[in-house]
């Protein structure tokens, strides 16, 4: 019976309802865009580097935090001093130059990458062939609206769009690395070494003979590498998440509080029947904050529903730039972050409901 | 009728305050209702009416003096004791109807059942109750889709589906035009007469009062 006269409240009144429900959504697709922006971030970035083949990955001295490269600190014979190792496949030295983060532009060894990974995937055109020539992803290629043989102006250089490769490996955007190396004034150098060892089994011993080189760099096993890509390493992302979570219980705190406190005025005569029923304290305060948390639940699911509009937005508008995911597992958070707010917006106007005296809310008119 | 008091106040009093003022609504009402009595109170407005039936009905409590219903004093009652009196022995019917727009006529007497613990079926009893007050076939519409007379009567069917043991009807064909205040008086006769249901009725209507066994007068907050 609860249920039937709260269900009936929210339906008598569709537009204050309505209006709830929509302004508590909005918090929660703040919420889960912004985390999935983050996983999406992170994920992409991880799914691109394990699909190098690489077993191994050494970064530049230089390297601060996981997310970050280095610049290009490591000369290029280390590279082939590594490839000497016993158990040592292959080695291939790439070089990054960040162009409109999380943009990055990579010079890659194509030939040795392509042994290494199984080579990229060619939706159109194919390697480069020039010194001028560039891969692009089909996320940037949509985003800029690029085909093959068309011009793309970067670092200040303009390249030709040589081919259009599939999405998830190393990089969005590829070129040569003797070019990208001479644009950066880092002839010889490179930014870091991916190491592909001939069994699994041997990784172990691999990292050890690295780690003997002494070379000063960052030396990880690919799996530990991309296992340190979490949202705590992006500087300022726990306390922005902290910060949206924090504004969306207020805000759903203040609208259930307000609209609750419109419902609980216009309700005035209701209540008064209730109690003179016999409806207890508990029973009015148990009816209003069902009520707020039907309209939490309402504002979660369509918060939902809007983040999936936002994903498919940003995924329609700027696919390179912010791969966007949703992210099912905070749907249970956005809910009780939703819940709580509502819950403690509902308190008051439900206690001054629940505390009313019967006779004056009988005479209201 | 049975010869048992179920409602007796004695010097019952209540001074609301105004501000700063003091204004005595009742000055010392002594009163005995007859279980199974079907009792009208007429007064003009101001004459405390109001506030002995929303003392009896257990509203608010008193500012002095004694008030028992149905073996309970409810001068020693807290809010809460209050607030069982009405679930379980005191059935309201109110001028405006007071019917839960939201709801159908079934669910706002759905409500009451619940409020008062009771939630399984309808007893057979009930039903005729239902078809004496003529609104079987109104339960499944709202408020807004029944005549004032049905509404009166729904509200009637709420007020007594727990069986309690006073029904207070207060000014209860107020708001209806003649022939639907015949009905609605009508009805109220046929529980006190078919059910033994005790009935404090007030009316403006010397008509209406005659509907009961007895009546009496009140001014200035004093039975006269």
């Amino acid at each position: 019976m609860t249920g039937r006269l709260v269900l009936e409240n929210l339906k008598h009144r569709p537009m204050r309802t309505l209006l709830s429900v929509m302004l508590m959504g909005v918090p929660v697709t703040l919420i889960l865009a912004l985390v999935g922006l983050t996983q999406g971030l992170l994920q992409d970035s991880q799914r691109r580097q394990q699909n190098t083949g690489a077993d191994i990955i050494i970064r530049g001295s230089t390297a601060s935090g996981v997310v970050n490269f280095s610049g290009a600190s490591i000369p290029e014979k280390v590279v082939n001093k590594i490839e000497e190792q016993p158990h040592v496949q292959l080695a291939v030295g790439v070089i990054n130059h960040s162009i409109d983060p999380p943009l990055v532009i990579t010079g890659v060894d194509l030939p040795k990458f392509d042994r290494m990974s199984g080579g990229f995937v060619y939706k159109s055109g194919g390697p480069f062939k020039d010194a001028d020539d560039i891969l692009i992803d089909e996320a940037y290629a949509s985003q800029t609206h690029k085909n093959v043989g068309d011009t793309v102006t970067l670092l200040n250089h303009p390249w030709r769009v040589a081919g259009i490769i599939g999405e998830g490996k190393l990089a969005r955007l590829a070129v040569q690395l003797k070019v990208l190396q001479d644009l950066d004034a880092a002839t010889g150098k490179v930014g870091q070494i991916y190491v592909k060892v001939d069994d699994p089994a041997n990784i172990a011993t691999v990292m050890q003979e690295l780690n003997g080189l002494e070379t000063g760099d960052k030396i990880d096993t690919m799996a530990d590498y991309v296992a340190m890509w979490t949202p705590d390493k992006i500087h300022g992302v726990k306390e922005f998440t902290w910060v949206i979570m924090v504004l969306g219980a207020v805000i759903g705190f203040l609208v259930v509080g307000l609209s609750m406190y419109m419902a609980v005025l216009q309700r005035t005569r209701e209540i008064g029947i209730l109690k003179s029923l016999g409806a207890s304290q508990g029973f009015i305060l148990t009816i209003i904050e069902a009520e707020a948390m039907l309209l939490g639940v309402g504002g979660t699911v369509l918060g939902i529903l809007m983040s999936f509009g936002a994903c498919w937005l940003v995924r329609m508008f700027v696919p390179a730039s912010i791969p966007m995911i949703i992210v099912q597992s905070w749907w249970p958070w956005a809910c009780l972050i939703t819940l709580v707010g509502a819950g403690l917006g509902a308190l008051y106007p439900g206690l001054n409901a629940a505390r009313q005296d019967p006779i004056e809310a009988l005479a209201y008119e | 009728m049975s010869s048992g008091p179920i409602i007796e106040t004695r010097d019952l009093r209540k001074v609301y305050r105004v501000g700063k003022v003091d204004v005595p609504a009742l000055r010392g009402v002594d009163l005995t209702v007859i279980a199974g009595e079907f009792l009208s109170i007429v007064g003009p407005s101001g004459s405390g009416k109001s506030t002995l039936f929303h003392i009896i009905g257990g509203l608010t409590p008193p500012t002095d003096g004694q008030v028992f219903v149905a073996g309970q004093n409810l001068a020693s009652m807290t809010d809460s004791d209050r607030t069982r009196l009405r679930k379980r022995s005191v059935g309201f019917v109110f001028q405006k109807f007071n019917l839960l727009p939201n709801l159908t006529a079934r669910h706002n007497i759905a409500v009451a059942r619940f409020i008062a613990g009771n939630t399984g079926a309808l007893d057979g009893q009930f039903e005729e109750v239902l078809q004496l007050l003529g609104v079987a076939q109104r339960l499944d519409h709202k408020p807004a889709a029944l005549s004032g007379g049905e509404q009166q009567r729904v509200a009637i069917a709420r007020a007594i589906v727990n069986h309690p043991a006073i029904l207070l009807a207060d000014e209860p064909t107020g708001n209806l035009d003649s022939e639907n205040s015949k009905a609605v008086l009508e009805v109220l006769r046929g529980l006190n007469e078919r059910l033994g249901q005790t009935i404090l009725m007030i009316t403006h209507n010397p008509e209406a009062a005659a509907y009961g066994h007895r009546t009496v007068h009140m001014r200035d907050g004093r039975i006269i």
